[in-house]
């Protein structure tokens, strides 16, 4: 699957199919400052993203 | 997963209240919160004026959109802090946003420009006067936030600080133990002295993971790029650590901050006793007649000096 990454902005593939939970495990990222958005549509945590699938990391923490 | 109020396929969860939601109950959740959080602070009627400081970000622009769909009486500032390449991007989200939601409930944007005004842009300004550019530019959005609430009789100023700042910010304080800062950590801070806006914090309640939820679901279009002078704020250390306690345990964030609030609140009658600490220490600008505790407000003192440093 794609993978679209914000600060910086950058683009990684890793192996699908994978649940959602298991994309923020293997990137070592912390759940609560991100949303996981698949075209339009957000992503909880239990969803199974394809291999196929491109999806956006979006980080939602700001430093103001 | 599925949504805990109706049959729909859940978008977020929400761990901290241990439930998830659809898209529609997201967004009723966030508007309710909002609204309780308006009241339980006593931060404006429907009656009142409020003036929201938007930013091209989430949180600004999320919280110009509920007020909006809760019926208040708001329209917004933008201040154009002439960032190379960053300042012209956020503006075009927030005139974006302007023309297709705002506009058509009659809500109006005001757009103040740093250059036009000073002949410089923020990081000339601090480079200038040797300040760090947050520490200018917060002495600047300050003033031209209270200057345009003030000059335009707006009865409230309205920010899109959210659970996550506010907590982060009581963690610096406590860290460091900066108690006059404390004093100032409520989401209502009463106008003092005429001229002295009053400022409320809506979104206080919201963390910022909801906020951002609730934009995507909702389609506003915010800038998802940071402010380039950000990187490396001590804010953002204590936001994540925050959030590997919430991880661990759900709640930390909220628990943290409203219990600050409640022992404030019954420690004292902070509300009143800031107001009248101002009432005895504020005096007008001699430049420019804006409330001060110095003769000089920071913003003159400012850039008088950056105008000296020119010649
Ligand atoms: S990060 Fe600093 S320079 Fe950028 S908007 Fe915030 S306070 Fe201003
Ligand atoms: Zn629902
Ligand atoms: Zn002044």
């Amino acid at each position: 699957m794609k993978v679209h990454l914000s600060h910086p902005t950058r683009d990684v593939v890793i192996q699908g199919p994978k649940r959602v939970a298991d994309v923020f495990k293997e990137l070592n990222l912390i759940p609560e400052a991100f949303l996981i958005i698949r075209g339009q549509d957000l992503l909880t945590e239990d969803e199974t993203v394809a291999d196929g699938d491109s999806i956006e990391i979006r980080p939602v923490i700001s430093g103001g | 997963m599925r949504c805990r109020k109706c049959p729909k396929r859940a978008v977020l969860g929400l761990p901290r209240h241990n439930t998830a939601f659809c898209g529609d109950c997201l967004t009723e959740f966030v508007r309710t919160q909002v609204q309780r959080a308006i009241k339980a602070q006593q931060m404006f009627s429907p009656d009142d004026r409020v003036l929201v400081a938007v930013s091209g970000g989430k949180d600004s622009l999320t919280l110009w959109e509920i007020l909006l769909k809760l019926g208040y009486r708001v329209d917004a500032l933008y201040v154009d802090l002439g960032i190379p390449g960053y300042s012209s991007r956020s503006k075009e989200k927030v005139e974006q946003f302007a023309k297709v939601v705002a506009d058509p409930c009659g809500s109006q944007l005001t757009i103040h420009a740093v250059e036009e005004d000073a002949g410089a842009g923020i990081k000339e300004i601090a480079n200038l006067i040797k300040r760090p550019t947050c520490s200018a530019c917060g002495t600047i959005k300050r003033y031209q936030f209270n200057r345009v609430a003030w000059q335009n009789h707006y009865d409230v100023m309205a920010t899109g600080h959210n659970l996550d700042d506010e907590a982060a910010r009581l963690l610096g304080n406590v860290l460091q133990w900066q108690e006059e800062y404390l004093q100032k950590q409520s989401p209502t801070l009463p106008a003092s002295l005429e001229g002295f806006a009053k400022k409320v914090k809506p979104l206080y309640r919201m963390t910022e993971r909801e906020i951002a939820a609730y934009a995507v679901v909702n389609r506003i279009d915010y800038l998802v790029e940071e402010c380039p002078m950000a990187k490396g704020a001590k804010m953002l250390v204590y936001k994540e650590a925050l959030n590997r306690l919430e991880a661990e345990s759900p709640g930390t964030k909220q628990r943290f901050y409203w219990g600050f609030l409640d022992r404030q609140e019954k420690s004292s009658s902070v509300a009143s006793s800031m107001s009248q600490i101002d009432q005895t220490t504020l005096q007008p600008c001699t430049v420019c007649s804006q409330p001060t505790t110095a003769g000089t407000c920071s913003f003159c003192r400012m850039m008088a000096r950056a105008k000296t440093t020119v010649k």
